[in-house]
């Protein structure tokens, strides 16, 4: 069974199109990485996943389910890691965690292992409104990594981190996971190196969809031209 | 539902004991809405209608300033897309923001009822103060229930700031009418009871307003 299944998946905000005509199969354990400019819809194809957005148009199957007829089934079993942390500044790195450990009914022990993998133990009681952006960044993984979602959906997400810090989040959300990831990026070297499959979106269409191993970079790189 | 919404609840006094956005605005506005009061009025005290009329009136526009912000935090820092991608009863949010905002509201009038005492009642609160508390206890509810309801409708369109208060003062009306209704023989120079019809009036409209938030508040998180 894959884990995401769409069918000419179509989204809209008003008048315009962000999605339209989007058809792929991942199966699990498997990674998609989505390249394409600014605007090219590629955020707006996560919160779907997600189950933030309803599709406008065609079907949508996440980890077996219909959305968003069965949204409320895939909640909790698939991490979205967005532009934005999904934290709040005033409470400190714990006590956003520990939020997130509750309403997930994940055990609070792990909330401090978390933050010892992402090293952040001994600032995890400062309020986040006083950590670095790439701090933030490593408790936004620690928080779409806590409850072990089956379905990992990272926009972008070594933006902010630095080389070692990238490399601190790898066991969470790199390859060493092993959870089916989408992953959207604009870096085509490490994307390829990170995908099984390829999808490339234009003004919401999709351009190119292929195995990784049948993708240059100068084809992902025709894409922002 | 009772854990989420214990840790929904936590988290959000938390941010208000960190921020202090809330209940000092809400307070310091009652306060000086009662000294305007006093000026404007030219009198030294007053009783009966009138000062049921202002208490609760003031208390109402102060109310609208904790509406405006209970959902603020969610909406700028991505709390509402947390909250939505967790397998919980989405109900449990209606019912810990409007227990915040009941709590917020009870610690505003600890500060008001005093103040409005000192500066602009006449007849002392001696005698009939349990009474007051209750009348105000139950037009809390529905300020509490209504202002959650509204207060989601509103943070997620670009003019919040303005549509939060256009949609929740016509509802709060009736709270108002019945409150001040009900406080009147309160605050009269003899004291007296608090008119029963009003006070059921009062929990009527919170019950019914309970029930539509319930029914409502999962569509107002749906995209």
């Amino acid at each position: 069974m894959p884990a995401v299944q769409l069918e000419g998946l179509a989204r809209r905000y008003g008048e315009r199109e962000a999605l339209g005509g989007v058809s792929l199969s991942l199966q699990a354990g498997q990674s998609l990485v989505v390249f394409g400019p600014n605007g090219a819809g590629k955020s707006t194809l996560l919160r779907v996943l997600a189950t933030l957005l309803r599709p406008h148009a065609g079907s949508v199957r996440v980890l077996g389910k219909p959305l968003p007829e069965e949204a409320w089934a895939v909640r909790g079993r698939v991490g979205l890691l967005a532009h934005e942390p999904l934290l709040y500044r005033d409470l400190t790195a714990c006590e956003n965690l520990r939020f997130h450990a509750r309403l997930h009914g994940v055990a609070l022990e792990r909330v401090e292992r978390l933050l010892e993998l992402v090293r952040l133990e001994r600032r995890c009681r400062e309020p986040l409104r006083t950590l670095s952006r790439g701090m933030v960044q490593r408790v936004a993984v620690a928080r779409a990594v806590l409850h072990e979602p089956e379905l990992l959906l990272l926009d972008e997400p070594r933006a902010n981190l630095d080389p070692a810090a990238s490399e601190l989040v790898d066991p969470l959300i790199g390859a060493a996971a092993q959870r089916t990831r989408v992953i959207t990026s604009h870096d085509p070297a490490r994307g390829l190196a990170e995908a099984d499959m390829v999808l490339g979106l234009r003004a919401g269409r999709p351009a190119l969809l292929r195995a990784a191993g049948d993708v240059s970079v100068a084809e992902i790189a025709q894409l922002y031209r | 539902m009772r854990r989420t919404v214990a840790a929904l609840l936590r988290k959000e006094l938390l941010i208000e004991l960190r921020s202090w956005q809330s209940v000092p605005g809400m307070s310091l506005f009652a306060l000086t809405t009662f000294v305007v009061f006093h000026f404007a009025l030219n009198r030294s005290s007053v009783d009966g209608d009138l000062a049921a009329g202002i208490l609760w009136v003031t208390l109402l526009f102060a109310a609208i300033l904790g509406v405006n912000r209970l959902f603020v935090a969610d909406a700028e820092e991505g709390g509402f897309d947390g909250f939505l991608l967790a397998p919980v009863d989405r109900g449990a949010l209606l019912l810990a923001k409007a227990l915040a905002l009941l709590l917020y509201l009870v610690l505003l009038e600890l500060v008001a009822v005093p103040a409005f005492a000192l500066l602009l009642l006449g007849p002392t609160l001696a005698g009939t103060l349990p009474s007051l508390v209750g009348v105000l206890a139950l037009g809390d509810l529905g300020v509490a229930v209504i202002g959650t309801l509204v207060a989601a409708l509103a943070v997620r369109t670009r003019a919040r700031d303005l549509l939060g208060p256009l949609l929740a003062l016509p509802l709060f009306v009736p709270i108002v009418i019945a409150g001040a209704r009900a406080s009147s023989p309160l605050l009269a120079p003899r004291g007296g009871d608090p008119a029963a019809r009003w006070l059921a009036t009062l929990g009527l409209y919170d019950l019914l307003f309970g029930l539509i938030a319930y029914a409502l508040f999962d569509f107002l998180l749906e995209d």
